[in-house]
This record gives C-alpha cells, structure tokens and sequence, in this order.
C-alpha cells in the first residue's frame, strides 16, 4: 500500500510535467499543423536558463525569468524561422524545427558542456513535506504539482474566459474568419507559439532540478512527449492531460516494479531451466521494459484506435 | 491544379520514354566506370574506407528518399531497418564462419535486404495507415521502440557492445575473399550500381507513378480506385528492403554492428542527407550523402563544433532552398542551356565575397567560445586558417566581432544583387523563349 500511494504520487507529478509539455505542444500543432520537434528543446532551454539566471538571482525570479526568456526565443523561432518556412509546406516546417533541435543541443554541448550542471532544489524547498508510512515526501514534488495544477487551471481560464482565448481558439478552426473581423492571426499565431514554448520552459524549471539537467534530456522526454500526443489524439487537450497522466503512470510504475515472468511462474510453482533457450526472455523484469512501454502502449492504440484516445479526426 | 494539357503533355513523357533510352545505358555505364576507376584515382587507406561509406550513404539516402521524395512520408525512423538489416547480416556472417550455414559473402547484403523487408511489411502495416504528421510522428516512436528495445535483448543485439563479426569467412572464390578494403569497396560500388538502377528503375512502375499520386492527392488516388494505404506500406517495405541492404554492407564493411546504428541519431542523418542534397530529384540524395559523408569525415577532423555548423547549414538549406543543393542545379540549367551563366558570375562573386567574410567572423568566434570553454589551462590559443586566435584577450574578441559585424553589414548590403541579377536574366531568356 505504501509502495503503491508513493508511486502514484510520484507518476501524478510526473504526469502533470508531461502535460506542461504536451499542452503545448498540442497547441501549436492544433493551431498551426506544425509539430513542433524543439519543443523538448525549449523543456531543456528552460532548465538551463533557471540554473544560468538562478546563479545570479536565486530561484525564485528565475522561476519567472527562464520561461519568459525561453518564450521570447520561441517568438522569435515562430517570426524569423517558421514564418519564412511556412510557404514552403509542412514538411519543410517541420524539419525546420527538427533542425533547431539539432542546432540547440549543440549551442547548449557549447555554452554549459556536455556533463550535467548542477541545478539543483532551492533550500526552502528542501524539506520533508509530510512522511506516508515510512517514505518521506519531499516537499518539491509538492511544488511541482502545485505549480502545474497552477499552469493548468490558468490556461483553462485564459483560453476560456480572456478575450485573447477566444480569438485564440476561433484562428483554431476559422483562421480566415478571424482575420476578415481585424484580428492579426499572424500575430496570434507568434503568441501561441511563444506560450508554449513558455510553457515548456517552465516545465524545464521545475523539471530540470528534480531530475538532471544535461544535454541529453531534450531527446530523453521529446519522443514520450510525441507518444503522449499521439495516444491522447492529435490536436486534444483534454487527450493530452489524460494520455500525460497514463504515460506518466505506466513509465513511474513500470520502473519501480522488479518483477519478471520468471518470478511470477516461480511463484505459481513452475521453474524454467536457466540453459533453456526462453530463459533469457522470461527474465527480462518489467523495471527493464520500462523504457519501451509508452511506444509500445502508442502502437497499440494505433491498432485499435488509429486517432487516438480524444482525437477527433483521422490525420 | 493539373490543367488537361498537362495532363496530357504528362501522360505522352510518361508512354514514349522507356526506361532503357540509349542515352540512359550509356549513363549508367558511366557510372559504373566511375566507380571501377575511383579506387585508382584515390589510392589512399582513408579515402578507400570514405568510398566505401559513401557507397552505403547512397543506398541508404536513396531509400529513404523511396519515403519521402517519392511517396510523401516523412520517416523519422528509417534506420531501424537499415539497423536490423546489418543485425541479421553480422549473425549470418558469424554463422558461416561457425560453418552452421553456407552462403556466399558477396551475396549476404541480400540476408539484410530480407530482413528489411520483413520488417518493413511488419513495422508498415502500423505506421502507413496514417501519413503526413501523423505518421512522421509514428515513425519516431517504432524508431524509440525498437532502439529501446535493442538495449533490452542483448542476446540478439549485443547490448553496448554490439555484435562483431568477421567478413573474411567461408572459401575465397577466385581469390576473392573480403579482406582487404578494396575488395570490400568493389562489393559495395556493385552494390550500390545495382540498387541504383533498381530504385530507379521503381520510379517508372505503375507503383512508382501511384506512389506519387498518393503523395501528390490521396483524394484523387482514392478516386481512381487506389487503396493509398497500401500503395503506402508497399513503398515503405521496398524502401526497407534497400535500407537493410545498405545495412548489410555496413556490416561487412565495418564488421561491427552496435545499437546505435538503428537508434534515432542514425535516423535523422538521413533525413538530413537527403534533405540536403534534395529531395524532388531521384539524384538529389545521393550529392547528400556524399557531401555528409565528406563533411562529417573532414569537418570533424578540424573542429569540435562541426555538428552545430552541420545544423546550421541544415537549417540555411530548409530556409531558403528547401528543394536542396539538387533544386539549386536544376534552376540553372535553362540558364545554361541558353548560355548566360556568365551573366550571373559576377553577383555570385559579390555575394560570395560578402558572405565569406561574415562566416569567417562567425566561425572565428565560435571557435573561439569552444575554446574558451575548453578543459585545457596552460594555454588556449588555436589557430584559426593560420591565425593564432588567443580567446583570453579581449583584443581578439573585439577584432572577431569586427569582421563579422562588417561581414554582416556587406551582406546586408549586397542582399539583392543576386536576385537583381536574377531578375534581368529572366526577362531575357522568355525573350529569347528559354522559358
């Protein structure tokens, strides 16, 4: 029981990172048909500049300063590169951004090296929020859901209730309508893509100290962030929240149980030989299949379900 | 919108012109000659081994090009059956050295080519269900799946290590026995002719053609009576058999094969490959291979920031001539063909002038921020074409900012004269009817 509460605390905030990226990155895909392959970058750019930023004025303002920097970089991306882009097709978008991500990894290989930095946990936050049995909750995973919780309800409001929302979600489904009604959807179109990349730079500050910051954590969280995207529907934020928290489920889940078949037939009396040709499969424990469940869970769905768990359309 | 006169014009190039013109034999012989006579030319260790690379670049680009340029799809996960292609080529190799199974070496690409294809045909019927994002997408996540699990079943995939194995096993025949490099080069170059002329051949069968209609209007190709699903995964699996072939030669070649050669990194080199050299032309991928594997090989010989400049240049390509270094040739043939070219040289010198000083500066001062980063302390200065560029005094950071400050400005200010010159070109050649 224990095992299990902390477990589920622990994915819940995991899950409710992903859902920092993927919302994101659901938003622009939605809005302007282009997957944006950097979003993880902009994740890791947000970690990078809250340690860089946090060196000089502490944790606190850079918990503010790193995401607005990083949105800054991705209106710039959206104004100079994607816009110049834009005319060429999807295609062409696409691996423009796939290039910045290539290009970012090794600006950051070039400013901070290629071992980890160390950022780590301010100290106010260093504390034992509450003790579950015997295992201590720490207080900064706490923080990390609540400011995601936080994220979370904000964009809710700001695209539901803020006139900026609903010009935001009408150049959604009716982009040539909104502009005829004198709304620069150009512009619109910066904003969103400077606020996800604001929101994923923030998930880079929360994210970066609880995990590692290193070069290497863009192309670690990129691909689970396209799975998550894929398996809760193209396009869905509600998809997306649901998908974020299953895959962040299964991956925190997953890791922790050190099981094997071979365990499980040990225990129901049956013994597989060690030379037999199968050993090596059946031991494989389910903390080693972590890695590949979330692609696999993704190809499953694909299977039964082509547009994923909300999607609406089929491509 | 294909007007009727297109469509007829498209449908008359595509029934005259067979495959076998005389002007493509003789083509294709060329080609041959060339690859026979590159080993004389280049005589040395290094270049050998390059070639050799370059002959699995090829294959492997064009492939995927198979993907992309002529059906549409945007793989990000091709080298996972160029990858498993090499996995089943490296056990068949160490299975005929064991004697447990007889198989001419220089037909073991064939085995990867197999296994490609299998996969393909597995991977495909998930994948090609959906095409444009969503299957770009896909892609990457059975690319992950498969690279993940590479690490999980060592017995198979060697876990870090990989699996070695030896290409000199079984008899020698006629004295043929793949040890030495040139050998080897000669069994890739052979290779690599027939795969050539094998894919392109591809783009004249009635598949090929659909392949462009599905990427062109799937609505259209539906229409007709196409199932573009299909056509789709028969396109995939074909484009795997030909990466698992290049696979298989990676294997002889290197004689290693670890994960890393179906992992995600291997997967975008060659979406930059062939996005490079260009994708709208069937020979568009194979300059990108060449020109990657090259600037890899030689780049990395000279600077620790090759991989950003390789990115950059990726991303100049994207911006502003997404059709790659293939689009930028083709748009001066009718210029050529008019003879006018000299009428562009001097805004091309101009403009060269201009954007080398700015990438000299930029380049300088990249290099000088590696090495003021670098581990080193008793001194970081490095020469830079020459120069001894010391990043611990201010005076070369200023002098580097200098020049790329003033190459910034030339370029800015010579911005036009290429398409100006551009410009009066076009006016004269519909003049003369070029056009």
């Amino acid at each position: 029981m224990e095992f299990f509460l902390v477990t589920l605390l622990n994915s819940l905030s995991y899950g409710l990172l992903l859902f920092m990226l993927s919302s994101g990155l659901t938003l622009i895909f939605s809005m302007m048909g282009v997957l944006n392959f950097a979003h993880a970058s902009f994740y890791m750019l947000g970690a990078y500049f809250a340690y860089q930023t946090g060196l000089h004025v502490g944790f606190w303002p850079a918990l503010f300063l790193a995401p607005l920097i990083v949105g800054g970089f991705g209106a710039a991306t959206e104004r100079f590169g994607l816009r110049t882009v834009h005319k060429f097709g999807h295609v062409a978008e696409l691996l423009f951004t796939f290039g910045l991500a290539y290009v970012i990894e090794e600006v950051v290989h070039l400013i901070w090296g290629r071992a980890p930095v160390d950022y780590r946990i301010p100290a106010q936050l260093d504390f034992t929020l509450f003790t579950l049995y015997t295992t201590q909750y720490p207080a900064y995973r706490g923080f990390m859901m609540l400011v995601s919780v936080g994220m979370l309800l904000a964009l809710y409001l700001v695209l539901t209730r803020t006139r900026i929302g609903l010009v935001i979600q009408a150049s959604l489904t009716h982009p040539d309508m909104v502009e005829s009604l004198g709304h620069n959807v150009p512009r619109v179109f910066m904003l969103v893509f400077a606020g996800g990349a604001a929101l994923a730079g923030l998930a880079g500050v929360i994210g970066g100290n609880a995990f590692i910051t290193e070069p290497g954590m863009a192309t670690a969280v990129g691909s689970i962030v396209f799975v998550v995207v894929v398996f809760g529907g193209m396009g869905s934020l509600a998809g997306a929240f649901l998908a974020s928290l299953i895959i962040g489920g299964i991956q925190t889940f997953s890791v922790a149980l050190d099981y094997s078949i071979l365990d499980i037939l040990g225990k129901v009396g049956i013994n597989v030989a060690s030379t037999s040709a199968w050993h090596g499969l059946w031991s494989i424990t389910i903390s080693q299949t972590a890695p590949v469940m979330p692609y696999l869970l993704m190809v499953l769905m694909l299977i039964v379900r082509p547009r994923g768990l909300m999607g609406t359309r089929e491509s | 919108m294909l007007t009727e006169t297109d469509i007829r014009h498209l449908g008359r190039s595509a029934s005259t012109s067979s495959v076998l013109t005389p002007r493509r034999i003789v083509f294709w012989v060329a080609v041959a000659l060339i690859f026979a006579g590159l080993p004389l030319i280049f005589t040395q260790s290094f270049a050998l081994s390059m070639l050799s690379q370059m002959g699995i670049a090829i294959i492997f680009a064009l492939s995927y090009n198979m993907l992309l340029g002529q059906t549409g799809l945007l793989s990000f996960g091709h080298a996972v059956y160029f990858g498993l292609g090499a996995f089943f080529c490296a056990h068949a190799l160490n299975l005929i050295g064991a004697e447990k199974l007889w198989f001419p070496v220089t037909l073991v690409p064939l085995i990867g080519g197999v296994a490609g294809l299998v996969f393909g045909l597995l991977f495909g019927f998930v994948t090609t269900r959906r095409a444009g994002t969503p299957f770009a997408m896909i892609s990457l996540g059975i690319a992950e799946m498969v690279a993940a699990s590479a690490l999980m079943f060592t017995a198979f995939f060697g876990g870090e290590g990989g699996i070695a194995t030896n290409r000199a096993v079984g008899k020698a025949f006629l004295g043929v026995s793949y040890g030495p490099q040139i050998q080897v080069y000669y069994l890739i170059a052979g290779w690599c002719l027939v795969a050539m002329i094998a894919m392109f051949a591809l783009t004249w069968t009635p598949l090929g053609r659909m392949a462009n209609a599905v990427r062109d209007n799937p609505e259209r190709a539906r229409f007709v009576g196409y199932n573009t699903t299909r056509v789709r995964w028969l396109m995939m699996s074909l484009a795997s058999f030909f990466a698992g072939i290049g696979g298989g030669l990676a294997a002889i070649n290197y004689e290693i094969v670890t994960a890393e050669t179906l992992g995600l990194v291997a997967s975008g080199n060659v979406v930059l490959m062939a996005f490079i050299g260009g994708i709208g032309q069937f020979w568009g991928p194979i300059i990108g291979a060449v020109l990657v594997t090259l600037l890899q090989s030689a780049l990395s010989n000279y600077t620790q920031a090759w991989l950003l400049y390789f990115g950059l240049f990726f991303l100049v390509i994207i911006m502003f001539s997404p059709g790659g270094i293939a689009n930028l040739i083709t748009l001066h043939k009718p210029v050529w063909n008019a003879r006018l070219v000299q009428r562009l040289v001097p805004s091309y010198v101009i403009a060269a002038i201009a954007g080398a000083v700015m990438l000299a500066g930029f380049f300088a001062l990249i290099e000088m921020i590696y090495h003021y980063e670098a581990k080193e302390t008793s001194s970081k200065a490095f020469s830079y074409f020459g120069l001894i560029l010391d990043p611990m005094q201010a005076r070369y950071w200023i002098g580097t900012a200098i020049v790329l400050l003033v190459g910034m400005a030339l370029v800015y200010g010579v911005r036009r004269v290429v398409g100006r010159a551009w410009e009066n070109l076009t006016v004269e050649l519909q003049q003369k009817g070029a056009v």
